[in-house]
């Protein structure tokens, strides 16, 4: 997995720390602010693959330091955080040009997930391309025919499967977790008891990878699952 | 009032003048004879004199005594045999070449209306005066008294007797108004304390313990060497602790926020049928992996103003909860109806499950925090699903029923307004 340069701005220093540490760890490079001001001239004099930042934020907040980077045409992803968990807070975070909201408390491989979904938006084969065939491996999906193929050989899908495996295809080689899967399947955001979505992994599994070798559908332990084959990475 | 009559009397003046002009002394002479005979009651007086001032014409005999001169006009009076009493006159005397006219008119009457009319407005103004001073001082009195009797409440209120109303007494005034709306809003800030209270200690119930189990792990497993295994396992486990405790507060959060009913700005139409349609997409799998049979029954168009996460959320705990209390093997149905209760439209969400049901007398238990029926704890879970629902439901005004299904349970949402998109009949 390609490395990114991520810009944290989180006024707690200890949570910054940690997550630049974190960041590290995957394989990332990292750079903190900790309040608005800093964040937003680091922001605007280096070029980032991401934006972490805090919604509240001394100086200057969080929305605001969003609002002045993309009125002055910085279109770097943003990962908006927030201790505010409101549809109201969500919808203005994303309104003022933030592309994901996370509430804290969040798990650090949820983060990590969703900052690798925003950084491979621009790239091909991403998630809003307007694009009619999608392919992996010897996997490949055609939109328009609602025909899904591995190594030519046509697989039938229920409308749902079919749609989870859309999402997985438009985001190969990366950790989608269970809730990334229930908002961008089903477009619902709330915790569910028990892992549905697993149950849904299983069945679709049993269709594109119990005959076929390799399997692609992979479980990435603690996180969630990632279209990828599996000697490709550890 | 007098300016009317010197105008008058002007005019009168300038027509004799013009007379005298056109017919000499003798045609003013006859004129003025002729004004003065007509003049019974001496409503009028016209005289003209010589230049030594002695009367040659006219209705009065001798020019009038106590003649007071104001600019060009005099004022005099006259005793009136006829009329019993002195009467007041106003008139103008002009000088010709060869005497002198007075034209002057009784302004008795008039004078008279005028002093009445200026006693009665002195009178009236002085008796509104006098009232209004009582009045006002009794009015200002009794508004005192009773925005005294507001401040003692308000103020009682502040020092900590949240119970305390302002009184009514029932006359449906203003004050009144006033009152039954300071006491309306002191109930909602009193409600919304106690939520908060309740949420507080639900809070303080359930995170305690955890958190106690946490410290104490770790605290336990400081106190001695720990090689590199067991630690793995330390983190481990206390990550899990963690994460459970993030779920429960999570879950309280969704349950104080649907009772604050804070996301209201955000509703939008929610179809109940879609939303049905995609929780038992969602759980349909789940529910064959157990071995369970989960139905759907739905009716298109019926649609409820409201928060579609939340509902999303409070239907997928009632399928959670079904699963979770049904045995193998179970059966589990959703519906989505629109039926008439009491000649009104009503729309209602149903879940059914075979399972073992909740005994009537626990019903309303069921629906408190925390509360989990079988001792045991053996089905995971927080014990804050049906919480939520209920807190869902009444942030949409929707009823919670929970009733036989014979066996088993039925758990149904009743919308009492669900909003009219529905086809005719449908």
């Amino acid at each position: 997995m390609s490395d990114m340069k991520v810009l944290v701005i989180e006024d707690d220093v200890a949570a910054a720390s940690y997550m630049v540490r974190g960041l590290e760890e995957s394989g990332h490079v990292a750079s903190v602010a900790h309040d608005g001001r800093d964040g937003l001239m680091l922001a605007a004099s280096q070029s980032f693959d991401v934006l972490v930042i805090d919604r509240m934020l001394p100086g200057l907040d969080g929305l605001g330091v969003i609002r002045t980077l993309r009125a002055t045409g910085n279109r770097t992803p943003v990962l908006v955080l927030s201790a505010l968990g409101n549809v109201d807070d969500r919808v203005e975070g994303l309104k003022v040009g933030g592309d994901d909201y996370l509430v804290k408390p969040y798990a650090f491989s949820e983060l990590l997930a969703r900052l690798e979904a925003l950084t491979r938006r621009g790239q091909p084969n991403a998630a809003e391309a307007p694009t009619t065939q999608l392919r992996y491996s010897d996997l490949s999906m055609d939109l328009l025919g609602r025909r899904v193929e591995r190594r030519g050989k046509r697989i039938d899908l229920q409308p749902r499967e079919f749609r989870l495996l859309e999402v997985l295809l438009r985001h190969p080689e990366q950790v989608l977790t269970r809730t990334m899967l229930l908002e961008k399947v089903w477009d619902y955001r709330f915790d569910p008891q028990t892992n549905i979505i697993d149950v849904h992994i299983s069945r679709l599994r049993q269709k594109i990878d119990r005959d076929f070798e390799p399997p692609l559908i992979q479980t990435v332990r603690g996180s969630g699952y990632a279209l990828r084959i599996p000697d490709q990475t550890a | 009032m007098e300016r009317q009559t010197e105008e008058t009397i002007e005019a009168e003046l300038t027509g004799l003048r013009e007379q005298y002009r056109d017919l000499g002394i003798f045609g003013l002479r006859r004129i003025i004879a002729q004004r003065g005979a007509e003049e019974e009651q001496l409503a009028s007086i016209y005289l003209l004199t010589n230049r030594l001032g002695e009367p040659i014409a006219g209705n009065l005999l001798t020019w009038p005594t106590d003649v007071e001169t104001v600019s060009n006009r005099i004022r005099f009076s006259l005793d009136d045999p006829d009329r019993s009493g002195t009467r007041r006159y106003l008139g103008r005397s002009v000088e010709l070449d060869q005497g002198y006219l007075l034209v002057a008119r009784d302004i008795e009457d008039k004078l008279r209306t005028q002093a009445l009319l200026v006693n009665a407005i002195a009178l009236g103004s002085g008796l509104m005066l006098v009232f209004g001073v009582i009045g006002g001082f009794v009015m200002s009195r009794w508004m005192l008294t009773r925005i005294e009797s507001i401040n003692r409440a308000t103020g009682q209120i502040m020092a900590g007797d949240l119970g305390r109303r302002i009184a009514v007494d029932g006359s449906g005034d203003e004050f009144d108004e006033l009152a039954a709306n300071l006491n309306a809003m002191l109930e909602r800030i009193e409600r919304l304390l106690a939520g908060m209270r309740e949420v507080t200690d639900n809070i303080a119930h359930d995170l305690r313990t955890p958190l106690t189990r946490l410290r104490s792990r770790l605290e336990v497993a400081l106190m001695k060497d720990i090689d590199p295994s067991s630690t793995r396992q330390l983190l481990e486990e206390t990550a899990a602790d963690a994460e459970g405790l993030i779920a429960t507060f999570n879950a309280l959060m969704n349950i104080a926020r649907a009772e604050a009913g804070e996301q209201r700005a955000s509703w939008e139409l929610v179809d109940l049928g879609e939303l049905a349609q995609d929780i038992f997409d969602l759980y349909e799998p789940l529910a064959e992996e157990r071995d369970m049979r989960l139905a759907l029954e739905s009716t298109a168009g019926i649609k409820v103003a409201g928060n579609r996460q939340m509902l999303a959320q409070a239907l997928a705990n009632l399928i959670d909860n079904a699963i979770k209390y049904t045995p193998e093997g179970g059966r589990i149905a959703l519906s989505v109806a629109q039926t008439r209760e009491q000649a009104r439209r009503i729309a209602r969400l149903t879940v059914t499950d075979n399972g073992p049901g909740i005994p009537v007398e626990l019903r309303g238990k069921a629906l408190e925090r925390f509360v989990r029926l079988e001792p045991e704890r053996h089905t995971p879970g927080n014990g804050l699903g049906l919480s939520l629902v209920s807190a869902v439901a009444k942030l949409h005004d929707a009823r919670l029923e929970l009733a036989d299904n014979n066996p088993g349970l039925r758990v149904s949402l009743v919308f009492e307004r669900p909003v009219d998109t529905a086809p005719p009949g449908g």
